[in-house]
């Protein structure tokens, strides 16, 4: 981090955790009228801890990561409220050129799909070099010298041989280790996976997260992984926030939400997926659609889906209820929920 | 569910080979990726079989082979013990009523300009003969509901229904010549997680409904072991191993099986620490130059100087009961083992 954050920012000063979401609001103004695609998503990664963000298209959980990055397309896009503190600053509130330097320094990202997100026309190794150069002045020759360290600690090999060449000359797998050699580039501090192997093989996506794992390990980075994957989860992930039209359904640590989830569309979600490690009998299948976000139900979003609904359901928009200091659901009837849950 | 013993598609030796070239006036053939290369199986009335494979195995190239869509280089694809693949004309186009096909992108596999009765209802239009046109309104009518969609909204456009409803539209039109066997090509992999089980849930029902069999194409192991009755894994263009889906995934012998299935993450976070990986190297190589022999004994743990030489025939290996196409295969669990 260079000095002029670390007067901003202060290290280890301000007691909360290193990444704080609180209350974010964000909404797209179409000419179909207002998309709300975050209302109100509140969570915490600390250095070292995986949080895995779950939800199905249109949660909001890539918008809540962009948001976090400063790359939301504004407009169409619009923060309505809330905050987002890294190292308890305001990220909202400072001004682009230190938004600017906090990006690939203190959070940096990677995205799905590696070959729309590098750049066709230019080497890779120039591509991470850019990086260095970019953030930190450094000469070209030595800027190079870099990428190829970073092209080896990613483990692509004769990174040596292959610097020069393009994107499209490589395999999935390795493109995809490009763009997290490019995210490492300047050891960030908060690392922000976007669906890092839904794209991939399952033999590759094994690869994948392992070098994600192990990346983690040596620098004690936070790692927030967006996917809709529940088996990707429960291998790596601390504690989980399950997104359901723009809210966080339910937060829990890994192996309460597998063991006993307290909101009925992770319930669901647990259900409905099949098993390589047994065979099953017909599958749940959660009724209906995820819902339009320019027209959300009223009351909980999960409403029309959810086979635990009362009347006050559709009325009152449940708030995140406290089940335990780490645990929370947004579900008013949670108490059943979990209950039908114990074995 | 019990699939009865008759088979209705016969699939031998069936290889194709799309050729290199170069040169722009003048093409020379520089080599040949070979997409198939030899693969045999056969297919019983009213059962699923599941075919998993890394991208680039040859799954979808397999899938057009079977559909007549490409013609193979070498071997035999019968239906009914006619060969599809030297099929021409009149004749082709009766096969082909047979054996229907579901796409995997339900977003690109749809014609926008066409209302969903369009759609549907075009395989009519070419066989004209399945239903008399005065009927096929309603026809049409109720394969949507036969699919779980509202028949009254046979006029809208594509566009106007989200993934899971569109990938039903796709099973809609695979279902309008009454075939036999429905070839589904990653069906559910374009869908989110609470809709697949919709999906999947509607392939079985309708299977169990009309006797279907199903060439069921996937990556994800998951999705294959719920729906297949057997499963056949290929690599580089092969079948490697090749058996009833309890075989395949809680006795595999192949170590390409191995290491596929060790890497499918569990959901469930209980003994992930302990649980065993087989993490393999590297990518697939080309299939413009696959390896001398066994086609895995680069990425493989057991590769011995044999693998080099002789290419493993795909067989009941000693220890087991279903075939598998390696030299040293032996059984292990690698899903249940923690």
């Amino acid at each position: 981090m260079t000095e002029v954050l670390s007067e901003q920012v202060g290290r280890g000063s301000h007691g909360g955790a290193l990444l704080e979401v609180d209350n974010l609001h964000v909404e797209f103004r179409t000419r179909a009228g207002v998309a709300k695609a975050v209302n109100g998503v509140t969570y915490s990664v600390d250095a070292g801890e995986t949080l895995a963000v779950l939800g199905e298209s249109g949660s909001g959980k890539s918008v809540t990561a962009q948001t976090i990055m400063g790359i939301l397309d504004m407009p169409p896009g619009k923060i309505t409220g809330g905050e987002i503190r890294f190292r308890g600053v305001d990220l909202l509130k400072l001004p682009e050129d230190q938004r600017r330097r906090i990006r690939g320094e203190g959070i940096s990202m990677v995205f799905q799909d590696a070959l729309s997100a590098l750049n066709p026309v230019f080497p890779v190794g120039w591509q991470i070099a850019e990086m260095f150069r970019m953030h930190r002045g450094t000469s070209r020759a030595e800027a190079k010298k870099k990428a190829i360290e970073l092209m080896d600690r990613v483990r692509i090999p004769a990174a040596k041989d292959r610097v020069n060449d393009f994107p499209h000359q490589f395999s999935g797998g390795m493109r995809q280790r490009i763009m997290i050699a490019m995210a490492i580039a300047l050891d960030p501090e908060i690392l922000i996976a976007d669906e890092p192997t839904t794209a991939l093989d399952v033999t590759v996506q094994a690869q994948i997260m392992g070098l994600l794992a192990e990346l983690q390990r040596d620098s004690n980075m936070g790692l927030i992984l967006i996917t809709h994957d529940l088996g990707v989860v429960a291998d790596v992930a601390d504690k989980i926030a399950v997104m359901y039209g723009g809210r966080i359904v339910e937060n829990a640590p890994v192996h309460d939400l597998y063991k006993n989830p307290a909101h009925p569309y992770s319930k669901g979600l647990l259900e409905s997926i099949p098993r390589v490690d047994h065979k099953g009998q017909e599958l749940y299948a959660i009724k209906g659609l995820p819902p339009n976000l320019l027209e959300m139900p009223t009351g909980c979003a999960f409403h029309p889906r959810c086979p635990y609904r009362r009347d006050n359901c559709v009325t009152d928009v449940p708030p995140l209820y406290t089940i335990s200091g780490t645990r929370g659901s947004a579900c008013h009837y949670w108490r059943e929920v979990i209950d039908e849950g114990e074995h | 569910m019990k699939a009865n013993t008759e088979s209705i598609l016969e699939v031998r030796d069936l290889v194709k080979h799309f050729p290199l070239t170069q040169g722009i006036v003048v093409k020379r053939q520089i080599g040949a990726i070979k997409a198939v290369d030899g693969v045999s199986f056969d297919l019983h009335r009213g059962e699923t079989l599941g075919i998993v494979g890394e991208s680039g195995c040859g799954k979808s190239t397999l899938a057009k082979l079977l559909m007549a869509l490409e013609r193979p280089t070498s071997g035999s694809v019968r239906i009914h013990g006619r060969d599809i693949a030297t099929a021409r004309g009149g004749e082709l186009k009766r096969m082909r009523r047979n054996i229907q096909m579901v796409m995997q992108d339900p977003y690109t596999s749809l014609n926008p300009r066409m209302t969903v009765g369009d759609i549907v209802g075009e395989p009519f239009e070419i066989h004209t003969d399945v239903v008399p046109k005065g009927g096929r309104r309603r026809r049409v009518q109720e394969l949507l509901e036969v699919v779980g969609l509202n028949p009254d909204h046979i006029n809208r456009y594509p566009h106007q229904f989200s993934g899971g409803q569109r990938q039903r539209i796709g099973i809609a039109r695979g279902l309008a010549l009454q075939p036999e066997i429905i070839i589904c090509d990653e069906p559910v992999s374009a869908l989110d997680v609470s809709i697949q089980a919709q999906v999947m849930n509607l392939l079985e029902r309708l299977q169990n409904e009309f006797n279907l069999a199903y060439i069921f194409i996937a990556h994800d192991l998951s999705v294959v072991r719920h729906i297949s009755d057997r499963v056949a894994v290929m690599y580089l263009g092969k079948i490697v191993e090749l058996g009833r889906d309890a075989e395949i995934y809680e006795s595999p012998t192949h170590p390409y099986t191995q290491a596929l299935l060790s890497a499918v993450p569990v959901p469930d976070p209980e003994g992930r620490e302990t649980r065993q990986r087989i993490i393999l190297q590297g990518d697939p190589p080309s299939p413009a130059n696959p390896p001398s022999g066994c086609h895995f004994r680069t990425r493989c743990w057991k590769a011995q100087d044999i693998c080099a030489e002789q290419t493993p025939a795909l067989e009941a290996r000693p220890g087991s009961d279903h075939p598998s196409a390696c030299h040293f295969a032996e059984v292990r669990d690698v899903v249940n083992a923690q």
